[in-house]
């Protein structure tokens, strides 16, 4: 086991990716000699050379779409997006492009590609930089989505999307990037599309990903103090999502909250929330709750701790959820 | 500012300020340019021209098949047979192309045979064939995204280490194709730059058939399109898009520069779409009948006709393409038909590499159980 912050892990999964296969590419703005404006990518260049680690020019749907031919012609690129609310230029080549090849070349050809995003609020930061866009991503067949909540995953879930053959989107929580985490380098790790109990409980289920888990840990710190046991889940993957453990939990719990940062309507709240409701209705003792951004652009980030879901908030919920 | 068209538009007077290379004029006589030369004898030429009869065929056929509604919609190719078939002709095994909706005669050049073509318009696929087999991209519907792709793959050519050798049978290069409407897509624009900047070994051929739609060249660009080339730091060049020589010289040189690891080009191909820009819309509604007119006149495919007459090509030749155009409209005709429908059940399977998922696996299920039980209840008793 090793110690690292989770930006760490990135890094230290990407390195052992580039070395594990040699078709495996980097390409990004700022990727190179800066390492990202993250330093996720830090040293890389130096070590694997200008070819493998390519400072793009400033164009996301470039990034994109040149990328789509180097994996036609055999290479895995890994794409780093600067910033969550920056990739909309590239959206058409991703929803449009990525998602469809294989499926409109009846298999012939293969897209395997890691789409890095940095996504999720509470850096303080300016405008188009703590967006949640996922939901867009996770709604589009075709394409997989992953997001890491700690040094762990991150270390593992970069490799395993690396060796994908599927197009994969990587949700990197950039409020979680400093970090410390265990990191287990010698075991198998944990399987990429399969969501995790993070905490055993028994009095109601918290269902996150992303920023969220540590957010929803804490909160069960706090309800743990009241007497209140809750268990949590981190999702992992959110195309395809893994919700037999959310089911299983339900099942016990009786009780369900669901927590992400991404605005409430036709977020992947809305889809968890519909299929605990299909699947585990008779042991539900309250409707599936939801705690989640407000249907706004993402706001001045001096509001941004009353925007986002923080620790009083999701107990809120969970005490409307058990006075059911 | 005003958005009315300046009538500046050096498009109008392509004998202007950008020059345009032709080889062979419209009158089937052959001319000399001091850059590019045809460089094959009348029997390559002979093979050419049977390439343009044929693909016009492939081309008439598939559209009479839309009129008869075997297939959804057909963008014909008629007058831009000299751009696809010369372009497509200096292409080597190794390259690769990478077309739009509308390079029928590129395709037929890359070996996709004619049935193939007509299934992403029948409806029975979305592709058609295997990029990798014939060196062609399938089809790219949205307008300049290719473009893109082109340049990633010819990226790709380059960390390969497949340009720069002088080997005829090891280094390659890319052709991306896109029309005139494409160059006011951004992603046309980032593909010449980033082809710059990378030095990537692609051939930007654009046809500019002067309508996008319905909306003339004017209205996407008010400079030549060939010109565009120099602010993004290579060299663009127009070309006789109507004159099959010309434009095989052309790309024939370009394609070989990209091979030799210097860089992209960019081709114009000033050309003209006689008929509609899909089955779907009227022409007339947006161009006089005095223009198209004018075009006919510049036929791609008589002035090779004439120009094989005079240097004395038996009529028995072209008696012997007439035929053998009659079975090549005759098979097409029957190899649309007997495309096999598509089985949604199969396309379940289609979506991910890695199987399906879970969710797809439940939907497939609950397809097939309903799509049988309805069969089972249609059975008569």
């Amino acid at each position: 086991m090793t110690k690292m912050p989770l930006s760490k892990g990135l890094n230290a999964g990407l390195r052992a990716a580039m070395e594990a296969d040699e078709k495996v590419l980097i390409m990004g703005e700022d990727v190179g000699r800066l390492g990202g404006v993250f330093r996720i990518t830090d040293g890389l260049q130096k070590d694997f050379g200008e070819s493998r680690v390519i400072d793009s020019p400033l164009s996301e749907q470039g990034i994109l779409g040149t990328a789509v031919g180097m994996a036609m012609r055999g290479y895995r690129p890994v794409l780093e997006i600067q910033f969550d609310g920056f990739v909309y230029p590239a959206y058409d080549q991703i929803v449009s492009q990525v998602a469809k090849f294989h499926f409109r070349s009846a298999g012939k050809v293969k897209m395997p590609m890691v789409i890095r995003i940095p996504f999720g609020g509470g850096i303080g930061a300016v405008e188009h930089h703590s967006e949640s866009p996922e939901g867009q991503f996770a709604l589009t067949a075709g394409l997989k989505v992953v997001a890491c909540s700690n040094a762990n995953d991150a270390y593992w879930m970069i490799q395993q999307a690396i060796a994908s053959d599927d197009p994969i989107v990587f949700m990197e929580p950039k409020r979680r990037y400093w970090d410390q985490g265990e990191v287990d380098l010698d075991h198998d790790p944990f399987p990429l599309h399969k969501s995790r109990i993070v905490r055993e409980g028994t009095d109601a289920t918290l269902i996150a990903y992303g920023p969220m888990v540590k957010t929803c840990l804490e909160s069960a710190d706090a309800a743990a103090e009241d007497g209140v046991n809750l268990e949590v889940i981190d999702l992992r993957t959110l195309s395809p999502l893994d919700l037999d453990p959310v089911y299983d939990s339900v099942r016990k719990t009786g009780h369900a909250v669901v927590v992400h940062e991404a605005a409430q309507t036709l977020g992947l709240g809305a889809e968890i929330s519909s299929r605990i409701t299909e699947t585990c209705f008779y042991s539900l003792e309250a409707p599936v709750l939801r705690v989640t951004g407000y249907d706004m652009p993402y706001p001045p980030s001096r509001t941004e701790e009353e925007f986002l879901p923080g620790l009083d908030r999701v107990l809120d919920a969970v005490d409307r959820s058990l006075e059911y | 500012m005003s958005l009315t068209t300046p009538d500046t538009y050096m498009a109008d007077d392509p004998a202007g300020d950008f020059p345009i290379v032709q080889l062979l004029t419209p009158e089937g006589e052959r001319v000399s340019h001091p850059e590019f030369a045809y460089d094959g004898d009348d029997e390559s030429i002979r093979e050419l021209y049977r390439d343009l009869v044929l693909m016009r065929r492939v081309d008439f056929e598939a559209h009479a098949l839309q009129r008869h509604g075997e297939i959804g919609l057909w963008p014909p190719a008629q007058g831009q047979e000299a751009a696809q078939i010369g372009s497509g002709r200096a292409l080597r095994k190794q390259d690769f192309a990478f077309p739009t909706y509308r390079e029928h005669g590129v395709a037929l050049c890359r070996g996709v045979e004619p049935g193939k073509l007509v299934g992403l318009f029948r409806g029975t696929e979305l592709g058609g064939w295997d990029p990798n087999e014939h060196g062609i991209a399938l089809y790219s519907i949205v307008i300049g995204a290719q473009t893109l792709h082109a340049t990633g793959y010819a990226m790709g050519l380059t960390l390969d280490g497949a340009v720069g050798h002088n080997d005829p049978d090891r280094d390659a290069a890319v052709i991306a194709y896109f029309g005139d409407g494409a160059t006011s897509q951004g992603s046309v624009n980032e593909a010449f730059d980033w082809a710059a900047v990378f030095n990537a070994p692609v051939v930007f051929f654009c046809q500019n058939n002067q309508y996008a739609i319905s909306a003339s060249t004017d209205r996407q660009t008010r400079g030549p399109i060939a010109q565009r080339a120099g602010g993004f730091g290579f060299r663009g060049m127009r070309v006789d898009g109507n004159d099959v020589l010309a434009c095989h010289a052309v790309t024939k040189a370009a394609l070989q520069k990209a091979r030799d690891g210097e860089g992209p080009t960019l081709i114009e191909a000033y050309t003209y779409r006689m008929g509609a820009h899909t089955t779907s819309d009227d022409p007339t509604r947006y161009r006089e009948t005095a223009e198209v007119e004018t075009w006919k006149l510049k036929d791609p495919i008589e002035r090779v006709k004439r120009y094989l007459q005079v240097q004395g090509t038996p009529q028995e030749f072209f008696d012997a393409l007439d035929a053998e155009a009659e079975v090549l409209g005759k098979n097409l005709r029957e190899a649309c038909k007997a495309l096999p429908e598509p089985d949604l059940e199969a396309l379940f399977s289609m979506v991910y590499v890695d199987g399906e998922t879970p969710e797809l696996l439940e939907q497939k299920a609950a397809y097939v159980a309903f799509r049988d039980g309805l069969e089972t209840e249609g059975t008569p008793a």
